[in-house]
């Protein structure tokens, strides 16, 4: 049990002197507090793997320090680390039982046998493996194995955190949210780090308190699931989390109104200080939009087509070239219609080169 | 959805089939027939049962004697090689590089021995084990160890254990390369995770995953030792005595050296038979793992 400091960590696969545009993780400095629930979310080849492998020494950073509770484990070994992982595909000793594949991290480690079999029995409990526990491990279910998995990166007590990397994809989706919320309970009742790399918001929304969303090797958002979807710090962020995602156009920003190729959207906020010279948009999710009657103060929009997600409905517009999404709440208006769109002044962020802005209230 | 039934299908099947026939079931077919009789010259044949077998079979008899002792002598050779070539074949794959240049230069090295036709290979230790001439021999004796393998069996065996291991032990790390390439790297990492010592990832994952080409390793190893003919023969000829002569050797010298047809055609069936059993027990043991092996995928 650890908090975990990284400071300028960086990696490059093409060697520490190429532009750290290309770097697959750009220098970063975070920290992870002891007992936290992180979820690493970010699309494929974000450099999100890349940053839980430094974490666990799989794989060397190119510059900067990794801090376990303040000592420079940098240069450590995995082993030395004392960190447990769970990888996307299951792994499992073949030759022994579901048992003493559960008990083979402590085994290694010299943890006295009553110690172990107490832990061992604790975890195939948690993990509903108790009546496997004395078979081979082979010729299980993809699901038992992971499970298998999961329980050993969970067995040890005394572990700085643990690590998931994308442990779920190999799970029957039925299955995925039994798992998940186990994982949860395990976390409330194991008090461990956990951190939690996934491309699934869903995943990385129920399961973590503190989502860090990663883009192109950086980190763009760390926050609340509530802060990611109410204030998304990057454009990326708004679409990325939520579906539909959030609307980003083209505006421009005077006083407290934004100005899009169809008219006016009333702002909550002025933003005097804009950079000059930056691209502005203004982000606002679908959830903030409302349809309604067309009406001369409003904005108008074509209706493409209307998605029906079951909790709600959602319209596929258009103002000219532009596309957005907006929530139907009324009655339902035929493919084709002009309607009028409500934003919520609110809801309503203004970014610029894609960052969020503060406003002035 | 019922199959088509189209006989003409086994005319695509008639040439293979004639090929066999005139290569193997025909030639076997001879040989059956020279089995069960005995001959005195002048291409005249007597009907002579089962009494060959008989003979084969009874250790009290000189032909049952020489059957016994080359069994045995080729049972024992395959044993002790079969002890040396997978420990070490597996060593040899363990500490073969696992990624750049070296892997080509490695792999080229480990393959030079099984490219050299049997034959020469045997040449080549004959020549290297002389006293007078050989760099193996020469430098024995001049080190004070008395080594000559035409007059000593124990120098005689040493050396035709010794050139089959450099002969083969690259075939057996060669099987046991491609078994640990296809183990992923996960496992590695997970080993690692997991805190486990060098010894106890090569039991744990690196030993159960090369179990099938071990298998293999060892079926193909076993066979070709026991079948073992052309080596020995340039090396030592089966002597010193009859210290190295196997029953491949034996046969020859029946069935070519003495002209008892009868006898070598039985000598032949039964060392065919031992060579199909083994084969077969092999073949079991194998698909039953490859069902084990099916299983696990199948449901992952």
């Amino acid at each position: 049990m650890a908090r975990i400091d990284l400071v300028d960590l960086a990696k490059s696969y093409s060697g520490e002197a190429a532009d750290v545009d290309s770097y697959a993780l750009k220098p970063l400095s975070m920290t992870w507090r002891q007992g936290g629930a992180y979820a690493l979310l970010g699309p494929s080849g974000c450099g999100k793997t890349t940053l839980l492998n430094m974490i666990s020494g799989i794989v060397a950073p190119s510059r900067g320090k990794i801090l376990f509770d303040g000592v420079d484990i940098t240069a450590r070994s995995t082993q030395a680390r004392n960190i447990a992982q769970v990888f996307q595909f299951p792994v499992i000793y073949d030759t022994m039982t579901v048992a003493e594949n559960l008990a083979f991290p402590l085994k290694n480690r010299g943890v006295p046998r009553p110690q172990i079999d107490a832990r061992v029995a604790e975890i195939g409990r948690l993990l509903d493996l108790t009546p496997h526990l004395d078979r081979k491990a082979t010729r299980l279910t993809a699901d038992a194995k992971q499970k298998i998995s999961l329980g050993r990166g969970l067995v040890r007590s005394d572990v700085s955190a643990v690590l998931f990397d994308e442990p779920l994809t190999v799970i029957d989706p039925h299955l995925k949210w039994e798992l998940r919320s186990k994982l949860k309970a395990l976390h409330k009742a194991l008090d461990l780090t956990m951190i939690y790399v996934t491309h699934d918001q869903t995943e990385a929304l129920t399961f973590a308190d503190t989502v860090v969303v990663m883009h192109d090797g950086r980190v763009v958002q760390s926050g609340t699931p509530e802060e990611l979807f109410n204030r998304p710090a990057h454009t990326f962020v708004g679409y990325f989390i939520g579906s539909p995602g959030m609307n980003v156009l083209p505006a421009a920003v005077s006083g407290r109104e934004a100005r899009l190729d169809g008219g006016v959207i009333t702002l909550d906020r002025s933003y005097p200080a804009l950079p000059a010279g930056a691209t502005i948009e203004i982000g606002v999710r679908p959830e903030f939009v409302e349809v309604a009657a067309p009406r001369p103060d409003l904005l108008t929009a074509r209706i493409e087509r209307i998605d029906d997600l079951g909790r709600a409905r959602f319209a596929r517009l258009r103002i000219g070239e532009l596309r957005l999404a907006a929530r139907v709440s009324g009655a339902l208006p035929a493919d084709g219609d002009s309607v009028g769109l409500v934003f919520d002044p609110a809801h309503v962020h203004v970014y610029a080169d894609s960052r969020l802005v503060e406003g002035v209230a | 959805m019922d199959k088509t039934v189209n006989q003409k299908a086994w005319l695509l099947v008639a040439p293979v089939f004639l090929i066999v026939a005139f290569s193997a079931v025909l030639p076997l077919m001879t040989v059956v027939n020279y089995s069960v009789q005995d001959t005195f010259g002048n291409n005249q044949f007597f009907w002579n049962g089962i009494g060959w077998f008989k003979e084969l079979l009874d250790p009290s008899t000189d032909l049952g004697s020489r059957f016994f002792a080359s069994l045995w002598r080729n049972l024992f050779f395959s044993a002790v090689i079969l002890a040396i070539e997978i420990p070490l074949g597996i060593v040899v794959a363990l500490s073969m590089p696992r990624e750049g240049w070296r892997v080509a230069a490695c792999l080229v090295i480990l393959a030079l021995p099984l490219l050299i036709p049997w034959n020469v290979v045997g040449t080549i230790w004959q020549v290297f084990g002389r006293p007078d001439i050989g760099l193996l021999g020469y430098t024995l004796n001049h080190l004070g160890v008395n080594y000559n393998y035409v007059s000593n069996e124990i120098d005689a065996w040493a050396t035709i254990i010794v050139m089959d291991v450099w002969h083969w032990t690259s075939l057996v790390a060669l099987l046991c390369y491609a078994g640990l390439k296809s183990i992923p790297d996960a496992y590695y990492q997970a080993a690692q995770i997991d805190g486990a010592s060098r010894w106890a990832v090569f039991t744990a994952i690196q030993l159960p995953k090369m179990k099938r080409v071990l298998l293999i390793a060892g079926l193909l190893r076993f066979m070709d030792s026991f079948m073992i003919y052309t080596e020995p023969f340039v090396v030592t000829g089966g002597g010193p005595g009859n210290s190295t002569t196997f029953i491949s050797i034996e046969l020859v010298k029946i069935a070519l050296g003495q002209f008892d047809l009868g006898k070598a055609a039985a000598l032949s069936l039964v060392y065919n038979l031992i060579i199909l059993i083994t084969c077969w027990i092999f073949y079991t043991v194998m698909t039953n793992a490859g069902a084990d092996h099916k299983a696990r995928t199948g449901e992952a």
